[in-house]
This record gives C-alpha cells, structure tokens and sequence, in this order.
C-alpha cells in the first residue's frame, strides 16, 4: 500500500534559521498522525509545507501518489488536503453555514447541493444548532470546530489540524477527541499536530516527534512516552517555559 | 539641453523634493503611529496656507515669523481632529479600514466647504514677502530663494524630528505606543494621549511645509488636494510608516518629477510620479524602505 | 433554514421589482425637468455604486479609480460614434469590454498589493488615464468631444425633446446591476469574494483561488461601470476628461455603496436614493446662496454616519429585526 502522504529529505531555511532540516515522514491511509515536539521544533513549519502555504527549499512532498511540493495551497485542497488554522481563521463577517459552504464549494458549484453538505457536515461536527450565528459571535471552542467543519466541507482525504486541541478545557477537549476519531471512522486521514503530549497520546495510532526541525523519534504512542531522547527534549522546553 | 539644464532642473527638483518630504512627513508619522491614513491631509495644508496668508494680510507677519505660529496651530487642530473624530473611527469593529477612509475624506470635504464659504474659491497669494519672487544664483544654478529655505527647513525639521523620537521621553512613547499599544497602557501611559500627541505632531509639520508653501503657491480651497495625492505617493514609496522613508521618499519624488518635466510636456509632470509610483511597488510591494 | 433563507432571496427579489415597477410609473407623476434629471442622476449612480460595490463591498477590494472605467466607457463610445460612426449600442458593450481588459490586465500587479498600497495604486492610474487623455490630441485632449446631434433616436441613443428614455435607460441599468449583484451573491463567486475580503489565507486553504476571485471581480465591476459611463456621456452629449473621469466620479461611486452599507446587495440603492438628491439639492439651493456650504453638509454626513452606523443604513433594518429575532426567542 502507498502511503497518503510523505515527506521526502524536506529542508526549510528562513535565511539563517533551519527550521526544517531532511525531514521523511509517511502518513498512511486511514492512520491518524500525532507530530508533536516542543516549541520551536519546527512542526508548523512542516505542517504549512504539507499544507503548501510555501515550497520547500529542498526535498519533495508527495500526496496520494502524487507530486505536490511546488501546488499552491488551492490546488492541493482541490486534489484533497483540508486543513485548519493554529490561530483560528474564521470568515468573520459571515454566518457559520456560509463558512462552511465556501469549503463545499471546491466539490459542486450547485448552491442547492453544497448547502446540503454544509448542514451535512454542520450535524456531524456538532455545530447545526449554530448555523445561522455570524461566526464573529462563536465562542472560542466552536470556532475551532468551524474550522474543522469548513475543511471537512472540502471532503479531504487527508485533514490537517494544527493544534485543535491546545487551550480548550478538559471536556472541550473530550469532545474534540471524539470528533476526530469519527473523522478517521468515516475515512479521512488525519494529521494533527499538538504541543502537549498527554491530550493527543491517546488519541493517535502513531507519533511522530520532531526536534530542533528534525525527526526525533517517531512510532507507537506508548513507546514514544517513554523514549528518553522524547522525555529529555520536552524536559528542556518545560524547563525553558517555567524559567 | 544642456547640461546646464539638467543641472539647474535637478537642483529645482531635490529643493522641492525636500519640501515634498516635509508635506508628507505628518501623514507617515500618523501612520506609523497608529496605522490610519489622513485623508484630509492636503486639507491641512491648505488651512496652514491661509493662516499664512491672513496673518501676513491683517497683521503683516511675514511667513517665516510666522511658521513657527502657524505649526502651532496646527498642532492643536491635529490634537482635536483626533480626539474629535479619529478616536471613535478607531473604534469601529466592523469595516474598520473603510470607516477610517472615509471619516477623514468626509473631514477633508468639510474643509474644503469652508474654506469656500469663508474665504471664497478665490485664488490668493502673498505678494511681497522677504522671500518671495528672490533667487539665489550659484554657480550658473539660480535656486528661488523660498524652496531654498524651505528645503533647509525640512532638512532641519527632520532633524529635529530624528531627535525628538530618539532622545525625548515623549518620543520613547511614541515609538513604544507603535510597538504595541496594548502593552503601553500597563506601565501607565495613557494611549488617547499619545495618539493625539501624535496627531498634533503630524500637523503642525505640515502646517509648517504649509506656511512655506504660501510664500510661492497661489492659495485656494482646493490646493491641498493636488498635493495630498503627492504626499500619498511620498509616503507609499518610503514605506508607509516609515519617517526617513518619507525623507528619502520625498527627494525621489521631487527629481523624478524634475526629470519628467525635461522630457516630457508640462502638463504631463506627475505621470512621472505615478508610474514610480507604481513601478516601486510592483517591485516591492511595501515601498523602497518598507519592512517586507 | 434553508426555507427562510431562500424566502429571503425571493423577498428580495420581489420587494426588487416592486421598487422598480414604482421607479418605472414615475414620470407619470413628476413633469418636472429638473427633478427628472435627479432621478436619472440617482438611478445611474445606484448602478455604479452597486458596480463598484462588487469588487471593493463583496470582494473587499477598495477601488478609488473606478472613474477610470467610467471615462473609458465613455470615451470609447464616444470616440467610436464620431470617428468612426459606430453606433453607441455597440460603443457602449465594446467600452465595457475594453474596460472588464484592462481591469484584468492592471490586476495582475495590483492585486499582489495590500491595504492602503492597493487603493493609492487604484487612484493614481486613474489620475494617470486623466492626464493621457487630457494630452491625447486625437481624442479632444482638455477640450474633449462634443457628440453631433442627429435628431431623437432610440439607434443613436440620443434624445433632445424629452428625458424619459435616459430615466428608462438608467432604471434598466440600475436593475441590471442589482439583479447581477442578487444573482453572484448566492453563486459559488459570491460566496468566493466574501471569503477572500475576511481572509485571503483560509479562503485559499478551502480551494479557493484567490486571485482568480479578485479578477473576477474586477471584470464583472468594471464592465457595468463603463456601461454606466457610456450613458452619461450620450446624456450630456458633450465629455472632457475631467467631467468623465475626474476623482470625484471615484467618489461617488464608493460614496452611496458606504452611507448604504458595503458588501450589501441594498446598501447601494438605498445610499444613492439619499445621497444624490440631497448632493443635487443642496447644490442648488443652498449651493447658490452660500458657497461652500453644500459641501459642509455633505462633507458633514458621510463623517457622522461612518462614525455612526459603520455598516452603513442598511444594519439600521437588520438590527430591527435582529430585536424582533431576540424578542421572539425570549417569548
């Protein structure tokens, strides 16, 4: 089986920072992937290559068989990438439905029909009772389901969501980590990256961790707790933020 | 032409060059200091020019004594412009960018109504003032005598400027205040008063561009508009924000138009301005000195 | 929810031709020479207004030069009438065309820029078309083109005895313009523009192209704008470049689309019914008396109400009913 998505020998420079230095990653069909590391570990720098804000320095990313490293951000959600936004995008001016469709559009341009999907997938996230609210009046945790719904919208094979998770309560959380496990149960990949270990664990079939812009170590989340180059590389970041 | 030509264009140009800077010094410190763009700018300028006019008029003070009272008063009218309408557009939740826009716009038309209804659309000028109508010659280079002053009033006034953001208490804040405004409210300084500050500043360095202006301008209701376009492009090209960008952008502005004047007929001089205009920011979308 | 909201389209749509139909009975009632001349005045600036409300409301991109378009439709009519014999019919679809061109063509660099960088660029070229045709010797230069009267003719598209048909002519633009508007806003491009004016980064996630949008705009808004151009011009009879593509045009396309409301399918129309008359009026009647004091009035009322009401006069209605929604829940 080829693999959904992957990185190949990825480098990204900004001037004289490496903020991604010969990353190869592989993310299967149907897994949902934790990429997790501490601040500054450069997982949002890979997270927005895969998402094709910008092209890589060097090195290639393939998606569904395909070759992808230099699409722009449009076309590789056409060809099935969705994503979400580590600090929420929302169309502000809009009403949550609206938000939504604007994602449906990429597969119909049938208003009738995209609106159906909308409210598809405004049940299915949780969000239909919200529908007709203008997204500027959503509470925090709502709008970070706005983003997911809006990428589901677009009908992705592979979701990438960029720390939906951090700063939701406990029971957000709980909710959170039931919708992305109904994402992957109705087949769609899932890619998240997270920066606190303890809520993502649980939820993924693989981690992958990066440090200092490179792979650490990458495998099953109960190996991955207990490697010691892991633990040691969030000890000096947890050491860092408290000092 | 000859070289001579060039030379006395070129010359004619960087003095009005560095006038333009003055002009448009106000609008990029504004901006910088709280990202709005005056549209009533030129309006400014005009109002320092008939308070020129009317003072060398009624009580015959001649513009250069006069400069300094007039920067003043404009200060003042700056200060309340924003404390008056500014302050609540910047409170717009919703199309805050247009509200800006057109707050000042609407400001500007006001300006210009009453300007008419007070002082008529006539076209007015100071006739004899200790400056006016005199040139300076050298080398084979005749340089009028008021662009002259007024180019060493900007320089001067630029340094000044340099001076107060770097070293004065006051400017420290208004650097801290661009920086980031929310921050600046917790060690106490109190932002409205500093924008409005800000505001003041702006003005009063067009009002002096202005009071210079009147010696060798005809006044008239709609005199700032032909130069507010220009102190737009001014900033734009610096980099908006940016205060020595408007320096440098004002130096372009007035020899790019001395050049286009050489080649190109009278009336066509500030389609050279807007093609560089145009020109730089296709290049760098956020002007020659403007961080990317 | 879907029901209200395609309830709400169709309303719409109806209270759209009632108005009309009303607009359309006018004359009947107003004999009046003068006061035809501001209907028709705010009839063709509703249609501009909501024109340039496509690609700087919907779109989000703040155009200060759509009087270029406006002067192009013009001048293109124009010029191909008395140079070449063209009928204006067909001067009047070839200006919008040329102007829908060049549009695209100056949005290949302008749309990369940002901001105030953007509506600067917007004003400048428009005043650079201005001084090109004010030096333009073949076109009339400063002294512009005045149009050969050939009698009363629907072909011509000139009329001396009477006004009505110009009146006809800009409601049929004005419902041209709205029902386009009605029509995009709930396509896949309205749904497009809005989301790249709130944010070009999440649009552009969600498959949209961005640029392709703004170009889109661009085209559609700079098309009826050279349209509405070309009418004025063959309803003066006589154009210079000042009095076709001068800024204040700019001005007051924007204008009505701002008091109205912005990025609204009625903000428009309701902006130009209260501007234009009271822009004329007060022109004439206080104009004369006082100089200048038109200007403070108006000056006055675009400061007031885009400090008031930024979302223009419309929200006026949608807070209303925003009451009446909270009313009924609390019932």
């Amino acid at each position: 089986m080829t693999a959904l998505l992957e990185t190949r020998g990825v480098w990204q420079r900004f001037g004289g920072l490496v903020a991604n230095s010969d990353v190869s990653i592989l993310v299967g069909r149907g897994e949902i992937v934790g990429l997790i590391g501490p601040n500054g570990a450069g997982k949002s720098t890979l997270f927005n290559l895969i998402a094709g804000v910008l092209p890589p320095t060097q090195g290639s990313i393939w998606f569904d068989g395909e070759d992808v490293t230099r699409m722009p951000a449009a076309e590789r959600c056409q060809r099935g990438v969705g994503r979400t936004f580590q600090v929420v995008k929302s169309f502000e001016t809009m009403t949550v439905i609206d938000n939504v469709i604007v994602g449906a559009l990429v597969r119909t341009t049938v208003m009738r029909e995209a609106r159906r999907k909308a409210h598809e997938v405004l049940e299915f996230t949780g969000l239909a009772a919200r529908a007709d609210v203008l997204a500027s009046d959503l509470v925090p945790a709502e709008k970070r389901r706005l983003e997911v719904a809006r990428a589901l919208a677009t009908e992705p094979k592979l979701l990438l969501l960029d720390e939906v998770l951090t700063g939701l309560t406990p029971t957000e959380a709980q909710t959170g980590v039931a919708l992305v496990r109904k994402v992957r149960d109705a087949g769609i990949t899932v890619l998240m990256v997270e920066h606190v270990m303890e809520i993502v664990m649980p939820l993924v079939d693989r981690a992958i961790v990066l440090d200092l812009g490179k792979v650490l170590v990458e495998g099953k989340p109960a190996d991955v707790v207990r490697d010691p180059k892991v633990i040691s590389a969030y000890l000096g970041d947890r050491h860092a933020v408290s000092a | 032409m000859t070289a001579q030509a060039i030379i006395q264009s070129l010359a004619s140009g960087l003095l009005m060059g560095l006038l333009y800077g003055l002009i448009a010094v106000g609008l990029a410190l504004i901006f910088g200091l709280m990202d709005v763009v005056n549209f009533a700018h030129g309006e400014f300028l005009m109002i320092a020019m008939y308070a020129t006019f009317f003072l060398f008029a009624f009580f015959a003070i001649d513009p250069l004594l006069s400069a300094p009272l007039v920067a003043a008063a404009l200060f003042v009218f700056g200060a309340v412009v924003y404390l008056l309408i500014v302050r609540f557009a910047m409170r717009a939740k919703a199309n805050a960018g247009m509200v800006q826009i057109f707050s000042t716009f609407g400001l500007a038309i006001v300006m210009r109504g009453l300007a008419q209804f007070f002082f008529t659309p006539d076209y007015r000028s100071i006739p004899q003032s200790w400056l006016g109508g005199k040139t300076v010659s050298v080398a084979g280079i005749f340089l009028p005598e008021p662009q002259l002053i007024g180019a060493l009033v900007s320089i001067a006034a630029f340094a000044g400027l340099y001076f107060f953001i770097n070293r004065t208490d006051f400017g420290r804040a208004l650097e801290a205040t661009r920086e980031d405004p929310g921050a600046v409210a917790l060690v106490g300084i109190d932002k409205n008063r500093v924008f409005a500050l800000g505001w003041g500043l702006g003005a009063a360095l067009v009002g002096l561009a202005g009071a210079i202006m009147a010696v060798f301008f005809y006044i008239y209701p709609d005199v700032g508009a032909s130069f507010a376009l220009i102190a737009y492009v001014t900033v734009a090209l610096g980099g908006f924000g940016s205060v020595f960008g408007a320096f440098a952008g004002g130096i372009i502005v007035g020899l790019v138009e001395a050049v286009t004047a050489l080649v190109l007929p009278p009336s066509l001089k500030s389609v050279g301005i807007y093609a560089v205009y145009l020109l730089v920011v296709f290049i760098r979308p956020r002007g020659l000195f403007g961080s990317m | 929810m879907d029901k209200s909201f395609a309830v709400r389209r169709r309303r719409d749509l109806l209270i759209a031709a009632v108005l009309a139909v009303l607009a359309g009975l006018a004359p009947l009632f107003v004999k009046d020479v003068y006061v035809q001349n501001i209907l028709i005045l705010t009839l063709m600036y509703a249609a501009l207004s909501q024109s340039w409300n496509i690609l700087s409301g919907y779109c989000g991109q703040i155009s200060l030069g759509h009087a270029l378009y406006f002067g192009i439709g013009a001048y293109t009519t124009e010029l191909l009438f008395t140079k070449f014999g063209v009928l204006p019919w067909f001067g009047m679809l070839g200006g919008g065309v040329l102007a829908a061109i060049i549009a695209m063509a100056l949005g290949y660099p302008f749309f990369r820029l940002r901001g105030h960088y953007f509506v600067i660029a917007t004003i400048v070229i428009a005043e650079i078309g201005l001084l090109l045709f004010q030096n333009w010797d073949w076109a009339g230069a400063a002294l512009g083109i005045t149009i050969p009267v050939r009698g009363d003719s629907w072909l011509k598209f000139q009329f001396m005895r009477s006004k009505l048909p110009y009146f006809y002519f800009a409601l049929a633009l004005c419902c041209l313009a709205w029902f386009v508007t009605w029509w995009l806003e709930d396509s896949k491009w309205g749904f497009w523009w809005r989301a790249v004016k709130d944010n070009p980064d999440a649009a552009e996630s969600l498959g949209v192209v961005v640029f392709n949008s703004k170009m889109g705009a661009a085209a559609v808004s700079a098309f009826l704008v050279a349209i509405g151009g070309a009418f004025y011009a063959q309803y003066l009879a006589y154009i210079d470049p000042e009095s076709v593509m001068g800024f204040q045009f700019s001005l007051l396309m924007a204008l009505p689309a701002v008091l109205g409301g912005i990025g609204t399918l009625w903000g428009p129309v309701l902006g130009a019914a209260i501007l234009i008359p009271m822009t004329e009026l007060t022109r004439s009647y206080i104009g004369g008396s006082g100089r200048g004091v038109d200007l403070i009035v108006y000056g006055a009322l675009i400061v007031l109400i885009s400090l008031a009401l930024p979302q223009g006069l419309v929200s006026l209605f949608s807070r209303a009913k925003a009451k009446n929604h909270v009313k009924g829940a609390t019932r």
